[in-house]
């Protein structure tokens, strides 16, 4: 049995590849997270000036307009943008992948359990708690929760995980309490299998398409809103290479030395719309494989 | 002899998909007389219902291209049609009755705004008051025999049953007093019970009429009961066309034989179980005959040529090479 | 009878969702390491000041006495001292929300007219040059944050071209019209102020078209893709082949259906354009609640940073509720129960 069934699988999986393949969009978005992967992993070694990503000063060669020497121009400090962009890309993918890998867990397994035990005193517990976890605007409440901590990349990526997991636990709690009357598993407990086994065996496969999708998608989110807690200060701290730290800190630049803000700005843009491409792929992907 | 109503030509039909493009009705030939009752069988996916939906160009386009033939309704052609012809083609020529009720009725419109709709339009040189066009809708859902037709005006479709959703799909088709009524596969999607019921009221209603008919499905019984003559599909071409107790008594071509012998199991979707394989993919076609994969009197020429008609008696038609001397 | 059930049942939720926030807020503002009292007062405080302080706040009390003490105070509109402003929450709120709400009006306006106009011409015109426009606009609304709208807007529009003004909501040389209603532009018309409706306007397009643009993107996906596909759908065809003119189906049959996808989603994207609100109304210098929560979060005043979600949350709520009610009124399936997955 559970050969067959990975055989299946797997053709299945070679299908929506070849349909992913197909679509130029999600080709362009799975290029863009790539470069941005390898930028962000190799940063010491790609970058042109490496020692400019933390706290160095270099006032003769400040505010420099872009040229061959910094494409994107130098800061107030007299540091490469560019080298910063690229470690930039290291702290917003560093915060994408923990808060997502903190959230998504966590929201995934009570969506499970809620949508399984619909109806029960858990699934009201858990669904009135996600219930007022979005009452209030994700960034506003990552805003607050920041303020009252100190503010640090560390800390805004608790801040976030907190008010994200009800995302995921709604998500999934849709798929699994429709499916929880499938006759695969009422199967699966009239032979006795544990609630885990159930939930994480039979249930939990069923959510993997629109995991990856949102996945994808929450990892530009993520950015957006830790750039945004940088941006009002409440992020990461000055010397640290963030880009919307970078953005608040061109903005008061603005209309003379616009490139210290318009390039980290640019970078975030990238990234997002890369993830954002990718996780439109992914959807596409998986839809044409159910129709 | 009669007139001829409906003629199609080479129809040919593509879906543009992501993906590619699939050659959904490749050449499909079809002619109906003035009153006369067709009917039309193959199984799901074979391109009947495409085939109707070019007849009344509702095609959704994109993804779907007519790219070839010729439909001509008495002398016009209905794919050269401007809008002010296709309006009046809709109005008063040609209505069609939809698979699935639940899907062809607007869900977020009541059943008076959509059969008011339906009757302003088809008898615009009328004039009718909003009244009388309310008691015109009154009085067509009577004839359908649903009960309360007042308060059925009033009531969204999610309101009502499938069996009720299908009789105003009938009372709006026959609103408009069409000359030719395409009903595709009326009752597949209803409750075995009432679909004796919707059939019995339909056959009534067109035979009061005097409507010509193409009727879609994939029963027989209901075809040789129905129908005058009848025309098999397969993979978007006719396959054979005979009169119906003709087909019945001798078909010619494979897959009519496949398909007859279908019929005794009686399951809902029954047809495909008598003839191994599946329908062909429509992005890479067979070459030749498109049945040649499945048909178990294969040769080597329906690899390499499509086969073009035999005929095989006075109205006896055969698409198949294994009657090329007769 | 089912709606009314519905709306009920919608407030009812609202209500109890209000209340939990409120604990939420509480918790996370209260129990986070620290001693608010030290950290509102600054270091150099005398001990004895800040011990006054923390009885006035009722923070030498246990934590569900202190809940009860604000809870109490916030039913009357009371929620404390602000210790950036020196002045009474409640007031600061009053003062503050309605530059806040005219900037989401305007901004919730232009996304969700231009956002219908944008999907309806892109799924008009669906893999034509029109189409490939909007969908290229869109995914750029949807991966820039509004605070980098914001800044270009600035560059551009008030200081390489100085079309339009960048700060405020009103030029320094104008009086503020009477206060009716709080929303320069109302007020002003109703004073007669023409003047002043003209510049508030002009102070208003930046920053609500900064905000507008990523939920714009947004609506416009979502109205094309749920036009294009019920384009295909078998009620379209037979109403083709009624003889219903094209544009009738179109205007009302095709558009009925379609929006409601897009109407659904406007809480969502109201949600969203509330959170950038902080930034942008920061940048251009807004004199709103938002900009105001950022200086009291800044600020870490406890009080008026709890006030502000919560009102936050308030006037959220109440969004989503005039969102589902229009989302009945649109789709008799929601309206009459039939699908009460909700």
């Amino acid at each position: 049995m559970g050969k067959i069934d990975f055989a299946r699988r797997w053709e299945k999986l070679k299908k929506a590849w070849y349909k992913f393949g197909k679509n130029p969009l999600s080709i362009i978005g799975a290029t863009i997270v790539l470069i941005i992967l390898l930028l962000a992993a190799f940063a010491p070694l790609v970058a042109p000036y490496p020692e400019h990503a933390g706290n160095y000063v270099n006032f003769p060669e400040a505010s420099r307009p872009p040229s061959w020497k910094h494409l994107c121009g130098t800061d107030v400090f007299g540091r490469d943008i560019l080298s910063r962009i690229f470690f930039g890309f290291r702290f917003s993918l560093g915060m994408g992948v923990v808060v997502i890998s903190i959230t998504a867990p966590v929201g995934v397994t009570l969506g499970l359990i809620a949508g399984y035990m619909k109806g029960s005193f858990m699934d009201t517990l858990i669904m009135r708690l996600t219930d007022i976890f979005v009452a209030v605007p994700p960034l506003v409440l990552a805003l607050a929760v920041c303020s009252i901590l100190k503010p640090s990349v560390f800390n805004a990526m608790m801040a976030i995980s907190l008010l994200w997991w009800p995302w995921y636990c709604r998500l999934v709690y849709g798929i699994s309490s429709s499916i929880r009357n499938e006759f695969y598993v009422q199967a699966a407990e009239v032979t006795g299998a544990s609630k885990i086994h159930i939930l994480f065996r039979e249930i939990f496969p069923n959510c993997y398409g629109p995991i990856f999708t949102k996945l994808s998608l929450d990892m530009g989110w993520v950015i957006l809103i830790g750039s945004a807690l940088s941006f009002v200060g409440l992020g990461a701290q000055p010397p640290t290479p963030d880009l919307g730290t970078m953005v608040a800190d061109g903005g008061k630049y603005m209309p003379d030395q616009w490139w210290i803000a318009v390039f980290p700005a640019f970078a975030i843009m990238f990234i997002v719309l890369g993830f954002n491409l990718l996780g439109d792929g992914i959807r596409d992907m998986l839809e044409v494989e159910e129709g | 002899m009669a007139r001829r109503l409906l003629h199609i030509r080479d129809l040919h039909v593509r879906f543009d998909v992501y993906g590619g493009t699939l050659k959904v009705l490749n050449g499909v030939n079809l002619h109906l007389d003035e009153g006369e009752k067709v009917g039309l069988v193959g199984e799901t996916g074979c391109g009947k219902t495409t085939t109707a939906k070019s007849i009344l160009r509702i095609l959704p386009m994109p993804p779907a291209k007519i790219t070839g033939g010729e439909i001509l309704l008495g002398k016009d052609d209905i794919l050269k049609m401007g809008i002010r012809q296709l309006r009046e083609l809709h109005s008063h020529g040609i209505s069609m009755i939809f698979q699935d009720p639940t899907a062809s009725l607007n869900p977020v419109f009541t059943i008076g705004d959509q059969l008011t709709d339906t009757i302003r339009y088809s008898t615009v040189e009328q004039k009718l008051t909003k009244r009388e066009t309310k008691k015109r809708a009154v009085s067509a859902l009577s004839d359908v025999s649903l009960p309360d037709p007042v308060r059925i005006l009033e009531n969204y479709p999610i309101q009502l049953s499938g069996g009720m959703r299908q009789r105003i799909c009938i009372a709006m088709a026959l609103a408009s007093r069409s000359r030719l009524l395409i009903a595709d596969e009326p009752t597949t999607s209803l409750d075995v019970t009432i679909q004796a019921q919707v059939l019995k009221l339909l056959g009534r209603l067109v035979e009061e009429k005097d409507t010509s008919t193409i009727l879609i499905t994939h029963s027989l019984g209901v075809v040789r009961e129905w129908t005058q003559r009848v025309y098999v599909m397969y993979a978007g071409q006719m396959v054979e066309t005979a009169p119906t107790k003709e087909l019945f008594h001798s078909p010619f071509h494979p897959y009519t034989k496949g398909l007859m012998k279908a019929v005794p199991k009686l399951t809902g979707e029954g047809v495909a179980l008598g003839i191994s394989g599946r329908i062909p993919d429509y992005l890479n076609p067979p070459t030749g005959c498109r049945f040649h994969p499945r048909c178990p009197h294969v040769m080597d020429v329906c690899r390499k040529e499509r086969p073009p008609y035999f005929v095989a008696g006075d109205t006896h038609e055969v698409a198949c090479f294994l009657y090329r001397e007769k | 009878m089912h709606f009314i059930k519905f709306l009920a049942r919608r407030i009812g939720h609202s209500v109890f969702v209000i209340l939990g926030l409120s604990i939420l807020v509480f918790l996370i503002a209260r129990v986070m390491p620290g001693d608010p009292a030290r950290m509102a007062l600054g270091p150099r405080a005398p001990e004895a000041v800040v011990q006054r302080f923390r009885e006035e706040l009722h923070l030498d009390k246990p934590i569900y006495v202190q809940y009860y003490y604000w809870l109490r105070g916030a039913v009357q509109g009371d929620f404390g001292m602000s210790l950036f402003t020196k002045r009474n929450v409640a007031h600061d709120v009053k003062e503050f929300l309605p530059a806040t709400l005219e900037l989401m009006v305007c901004t919730g306006i232009i996304f969700t007219v231009f956002g219908i106009l944008l999907g309806v011409a892109s799924a008009r015109y669906a893999n034509k040059w029109p189409d490939n426009v909007v969908r290229v606009f869109s995914y750029l609304g949807v991966c820039t944050p509004a605070y980098v709208f914001g800044i270009l807007f600035l560059l551009l529009f008030g200081y390489v071209f100085n079309l339009l003004p960048t700060i405020g909501r009103l030029s320094p040389e104008l009086e503020y019209p009477a206060h009716a209603t709080g929303f320069i532009t109302i007020d002003s018309i109703i004073a007669g102020d023409f003047r002043a409706f003209w510049d508030g306007l002009k102070h208003l397009i930046m920053p609500s078209v900064a905000l507008a643009l990523g939920p714009m993107a947004q609506e416009a996906r979502i109205t094309r893709s749920s036009m294009t596909e019920n384009l295909q759908r078998d009620f379209i065809a037979l109403e083709r082949s009624q003889a219903i003119p094209e544009r009738r189906i179109m205007t009302r049959y095709l558009m009925r259906i379609s929006i409601i996808p897009t109407v659904s989603v406007l809480g969502l994207d109201f949600a969203s354009q509330l959170g950038w609100a902080f930034l942008v109304e920061l940048i251009f210098n807004w004199p709103g609640l938002s900009r105001y929560g950022i200086n009291v979060m800044l600020h870490k005043d406890l009080n008026a940073i709890v006030a502000v979600i919560m009102i936050i949350g308030l006037v959220f709520l109440v969004v989503n509720i005039v969102v589902d009610i229009i989302v009945a009124g649109l789709d008799p399936r929601i309206r009459l129960g039939a699908e009460r997955s909700k």
